[in-house]
């Protein structure tokens, strides 16, 4: 790998790692949704300054080119990334559900009669 | 409420037809309590269901069919409600069978009976593909619960307080809950039954069941049942 990646890489890595922080430190972007971007930006980082990492990899995995390498740890990164989205979503959706129907408790209307309790003998045909 | 019944019609848009539905609801079964959850309509449903004698639980936007029914549910645990029944708001379930099925469950003959239209064997006309997935969901249920299950996708139901807090957890599949409920329900060991009802044709209006829904209808019924069964979460 010439000096010249390096340098992409390497810069293209930090710029990656100055964002996420950046956006943690402006509550822009949870802890917890950083961790896993965090760690990508590292990968990043490492697999640019160290071609022999890439390398281990690629042999490790039984892949051809490192190239491919790159591109399945990417891909697999963002499966994990939507896989991780798909599970908030599902219970984000869940908690606004409840929130929802318990605000249509709170905003239950009644009819201008009231309905009669049910444990008061009813009259038969009431419309 | 306490000790009382409740009567639940989810509604979205049923301005036309809820009004007599909900005072045939209050004829037939005189005492019980009726509540609409509008599933944010935009016509006038909630009006008309308070003229109609009604409570009305407005949904802040709409959620369908499964999430209204839950609300129902939320609403009769909150208010003490000892038995629980829904129907559709369009009319095509009949409230005069609503104390048919509400003997069953309060003589505790079962914790929660459908209404079958299949039971009294009046004709009901569907098209073929419906009655194709009618077959194979009568199929399974009656397997999985090792009785007969005529007509396991009837929203027509009476249930006791029991069931309803089950139904008010969060375990309860809100996006088309139908005949994956009963496997559930039989999975938490409740008792199912059927008791006949009269199912009227709707005339206008638009049916949850339509365009490409039935499809995915299909594969979360495939997905859901086999689960909930491999879900060991027993005991209620």
């Amino acid at each position: 790998m010439t000096l010249h990646q390096r340098i992409v890489a390497a810069v293209f890595a930090l710029t990656l790692l100055g964002v996420i922080i950046e956006l943690v430190r402006r509550r822009k972007l949870r802890e917890e949704y950083a961790w896993l971007w965090v760690l990508a930006g590292l990968a990043c980082l490492i697999l640019g300054l160290n071609y022999r990492v890439l390398e281990g990899l690629t042999q490790l995995i039984g892949a051809g080119w490192t190239s491919s390498t790159l591109f399945f740890l990417g891909i697999f990164f963002v499966l994990a990334l939507s896989l991780q989205f798909s599970v908030k979503v599902s219970r984000l959706e869940n908690q606004v559900k409840n929130l929802a129907q318990q605000m249509a408790l709170h905003e239950a209307r009644e009819p201008a009669e009231p309905q009669q309790p049910p444990d008061e003998e009813p009259e038969d045909d009431e419309t | 409420m306490d000790g009382g019944t409740l009567i639940v019609l989810p509604a979205h848009n049923e301005a036309e037809r809820i009004g007599p539905v909900i005072r045939a609801c209050r004829k037939h079964v005189p005492g019980a309590h009726v509540a609409v959850v509008d599933d944010g309509s935009d016509d006038a449903t909630a009006e008309t269901a308070l003229a109609a004698g009604a409570t009305v639980l407005p949904l802040p936007y709409n959620m369908g069919y499964g999430a209204a029914l839950q609300t129902g549910y939320k609403y009769g645990l909150a208010t003490g409600a000892a038995f629980l029944v829904q129907l559709d708001a369009d009319g095509q379930h009949r409230p005069e069978d609503i104390p048919r099925l509400l003997e069953r469950v309060q003589s505790n003959g079962c914790d929660l009976c459908i209404g079958s239209r299949f039971l009294a064997g009046t004709p009901y006309r569907q098209p073929f593909s419906r009655r194709l997935g009618m077959v194979l969901f009568r199929r399974i249920a009656s397997r999985v619960l090792r009785q007969t299950v005529t007509d396991p996708t009837s929203g027509f139901q009476a249930m006791n307080r029991r069931v309803v807090r089950f139904f008010s957890r969060d375990i309860y599949p809100v996006d088309y809950p139908d005949t994956d409920v009963l496997v559930l329900l039989h999975h938490h060991r409740f008792r199912v039954a059927e008791a006949p009802v009269t199912m009227i044709a709707r005339e206008g209006g638009r049916s949850i069941h339509a365009g490409l829904r039935p499809v995915y209808y299909l594969f979360k019924m495939a997905l859901t049942i086999p689960l909930n069964l491999l879900r060991r979460e027993r005991g209620v």
